[in-house]
């Protein structure tokens, strides 16, 4: 009977793991009740009292004092400190005011946003962190705005990571103020183009086969203050910790990082592990996400910013790269803002696919051909790459494209009961995380999300490359099949009666020979 | 996330990046009180938001007698309105895998179709069409979530003995270093796991509170996030496979919970990006 055996068997399990439960020793005195119980009623069994029940307790006493008592530990427990504790420690020196601050200093244009508006704007929207959250982070970034010279500083978002999550703000520096750039990274992609020539030893024996790969030329990063480096970012795990400066982002590591997918864990000195293999660590994995982002979804209504007007002669292929605040401008009304993409520019510019916002020509070799006639035969090359355009600065949205058949975009208006007073609010279909709205003349972009793009169906990695061929094939080392048989004969035939020929042609010429004698 | 905690448990859950508008928050209260009365549920929760392409859904959910069992989901496009989910049942679970693809749309009566060339004995060719209303994947969606990644910490249902699991009204939270370690959570649907434990492990678990699957036999491992937000206060554990269910729990206080804000997709490369 299948159930009754079922029930033995629950039953049994049951009663296994209540014994496991017995057998278990206490922490402060190493004993367990399975073995005490076994004493007590041994004791029972070898002493038979009168009334044991009502004397039981007492046993019960007697056999855990007659038990070998260890030493009680003298030592006291220490309080633990919890994280929260840690971390009140560091929060607490956000709200500290600096000694020297002068009532006419807060007077002034200040660099530091003010994020309490942003806050509440966004939670019109129904994003953004929690009221408490923004504040501390005003304070956070109220504190990086006092130890850097920044010119402008802007509370760009947040990305969750698996273990901690970044704050991370996006800061422009004064100009002649910035810190000289190591050169160190600079050396290392010279040092890398001249190791693609290749040297052939000549020896006397056969030269073993060189190597014929040529690593494809590093393209140079952007300068500071444009392109994909146009801000510095900052970078702080919990505000009242440290903000970390972000190193400025390679052309390389933003093509890597649009073909690898990976969470962030939190730290940023962890190597990222991926193929194609990431040039770097966490710190400039989060740099390319961000720049990408940032050329992605960073937007504004149409007219608050305008082209600038520097150097008023331009050539048509430069693009334009400067904006000014447009000080015409008047805000739009709402419902214009969310009806139409078209009333909304990227302000960013858009990341080539070579990774940078200006096309670098990379078949032109800087350093070797100073001679203007050799650089124009180069230019006829068929070989020649064909410049890299991207949409110019300021385009309408409404021209971005479609992506696994999904608009790029969704609007919203924040509130249909009072749209008197309502916010207009735009959401990235491609970028889940990246909001922006729009109120009159005030307007803000946020990120807040895991710093990944939308990848449609899934995400395949890509293949490793060719192996490359050991060696190129030539006659001396191509198969061939043995001639067979037949073949052998046939082609000694064929030459005994070559030289049957021949002798006949000599005997007969030594014959006319001879005759003409 | 119990609406009756809704005022203060926003704050806990915004670390994720979405919270509801004031005006959201206010019409929930209102509407989930008269949704609770009408449908005589003894506790209504705000289950959380899919986003839409051009709309959002808000989901809640109303529990009965049994915590588990009796569950009822509902959906609103304004937080005023309240429409019943369908229950799911394996073949439209098994539709709405074939047919629905992408993101939703935010129109409950869209079509999602797929057309399908079937082949029967030699030349016959039918042509099979598998349409799903948006209405049926969203149930299914909800429905599939909150299998697979609704999240409880240890102690805070128990498992009376006639079966049926209730809240734990004796529940003092879980102490501070107990909270960090993934395995004192738990998922809230039917134990799948729970007899391939040691002895040895049974022997420290209570049954009344232990008849849940731990999180850390969930494959692949890693596939949740546990951190400490809100200035340290509260443990927060996201779920890395169903992007935007975030959980929470006030150590040594019984408030806990979880929502989940998302697009409602499944993130099938986890394994990638691990």
């Amino acid at each position: 009977m299948e159930t009754s055996n079922g029930i033995q068997d629950k039953s049994l399990q049951s009663a296994a793991s209540f014994k496991a439960f017995l057998l278990k020793s206490s922490t402060t005195s190493n004993m367990n009740v399975y073995e005490h119980l076994t004493r007590l009623l041994m004791k029972v069994m070898d002493e038979q009292p009168q009334n044991v029940v009502d004397v039981i307790e007492d046993m019960s006493l007697d056999v855990k004092r007659a038990t070998f008592d260890g030493m009680q530990s003298t030592l006291r427990d220490l309080p633990q400190i919890t994280a929260a504790e840690l971390l009140a420690e560091q929060q607490h020196l956000l709200f500290s005011r600096p000694e020297d601050a002068d009532r006419e200093e807060e007077l002034v244009e200040t660099p530091l946003p003010n994020v309490s508006e942003t806050g509440f704007y966004l939670e019109q929207a129904g994003v953004g962190l929690a009221r408490e959250e923004m504040q501390r982070v005003f304070l956070a970034l109220k504190q990086l705005v006092e130890t850097q010279a920044l010119m402008r500083c802007r509370l760009w978002g947040k990305i969750l990571g698996i273990e901690t999550s970044y704050i991370i703000a996006e800061a422009e520096y004064r100009e002649g103020e910035e810190d000289e750039e190591q050169s160190t990274d600079e050396e290392a992609a010279d040092g890398e183009g001249r190791k693609a020539e290749t040297h052939l030893t000549e020896n006397e024996t056969d030269p073993l086969p060189q190597s014929t790969y040529k690593p494809p030329p590093v393209v140079p990063k952007e300068a500071r203050g444009t392109g994909a480096n146009k801000f510095v970012y900052y970078v702080c795990q919990d505000p009242g910790l440290p903000w970390v400066k972000l190193p400025s982002v390679t052309p390389a590591q933003i093509t890597v990082a649009r073909q690898i997918r990976k969470f962030f864990t939190g730290r940023l000195d962890t190597p990222v592990v991926s193929y194609p293999p990431f040039p770097g660590n966490e710190a400039n994995y989060l740099r390319a996400q961000i720049a990408r982002i940032s050329a992605g979804t960073q937007v504004s209504p149409q007219g608050f910013f305008q082209a600038g007007e520097e150097e008023g002669e331009e050539e048509d292929e430069a693009p334009r790269d400067s904006y000014e605040v447009n000080t015409d401008f008047e805000g739009r009304q709402v419902a214009e803002m969310v009806e139409s993409l078209s009333f909304w520019v990227h302000h960013t510019q858009h990341i080539l696919k070579q990774g940078r916002c200006t096309w670098v020509n990379l078949a032109v070799r800087p350093g070797e051909d100073s001679n203007e006639e050799d650089v124009e035969e180069k230019e006829e090359e068929p070989d020649e790459p064909e410049p890299e355009v991207g949409p110019p600065l300021l385009t309408p949205l409404s021209q971005d494209a479609d992506m696994f058949n999904t608009p790029p975009w969704s609007s919203k208006m924040s509130s249909t009961l009072t749209s008197q007073h309502a916010v207009a609010v735009l959401r990235s279909n491609l970028w889940p995380g990246a909001y922006a709205y729009a109120c009159g003349k005030k307007f803000e972009n946020i990120y807040i999300g895991w710093g990944l793009k939308y990848a449609g169906e899934g995400y395949s990695p890509p293949v490793p490359s060719m192996p490359q061929k050991e060696y190129p094939s030539g006659p001396e080392i191509t198969e061939a099949l043995d001639p067979s048989l037949e073949e052998e004969q046939a082609l000694k035939d064929s030459l005994e009666e070559q030289q049957a020929a021949q002798e006949e042609m000599e005997d007969t010429e030594e014959g006319e020979e001879e005759d003409d004698d | 996330m119990d609406f009756n905690t809704l005022y203060y448990s926003w704050e806990l859950v915004a670390g994720s990046g979405q919270t509801l508008s004031l005006e959201q928050r206010v019409a929930l209260q209102t509407s989930l009180v008269i949704l609770q009365k009408n449908y005589k549920f003894s506790r209504v929760l705000f289950w959380g938001k899919i986003l839409g392409i051009k709309e959002d859904y808000f989901i809640a959910q109303g529990r009965g007698e049994d915590e588990m069992q009796d569950k009822k989901n509902l959906y609103s496009l304004n937080c005023i309105d309240w429409f019943l989910l369908p229950t799911t049942t394996d073949s439209m679970i098994q539709e709405v895998s074939t047919a629905a693809k992408g993101r939703f749309i935010g129109d409950p009566s869209h079509m999602y179709e797929h057309v399908e060339l079937r082949r029967q004995g030699e030349s016959d060719e039918e042509t099979v069409v598998i349409k799903v209303r948006e209405e049926s994947r969203l149930a299914v969606t909800v429905q599939q979530i909150d299998e697979e990644v609704s999240v409880v910490p240890r102690g805070a249902f128990i498992k009376s003995s006639h079966g049926l699991v209730k809240i734990n009204r004796s529940f003092g939270g879980l102490s501070d270093s107990e909270a960090m370690k993934l395995d004192n959570y738990l998922h809230f649907s039917e134990p799948k796991n729970l007899k391939k434990r040691s002895i040895l492990e049974k022997g420290d678990l209570n049954p009344a509170i232990d008849f849940l699957d731990v999180l850390t036999d969930d494959i692949p491992k890693g596939s949740w996030s546990l951190q400490r937000e809100c200035a340290g206060r509260v443990c927060v554990l996201r779920s890395l496979f169903w992007l935007g269910l975030t959980s929470y729990h006030v150590p040594m206080t019984p408030q806990h919970g979880y929502i989940y804000i998302g697009d409602g997709t499944k993130n099938l490369d986890l394994p990638f990006m691990l």
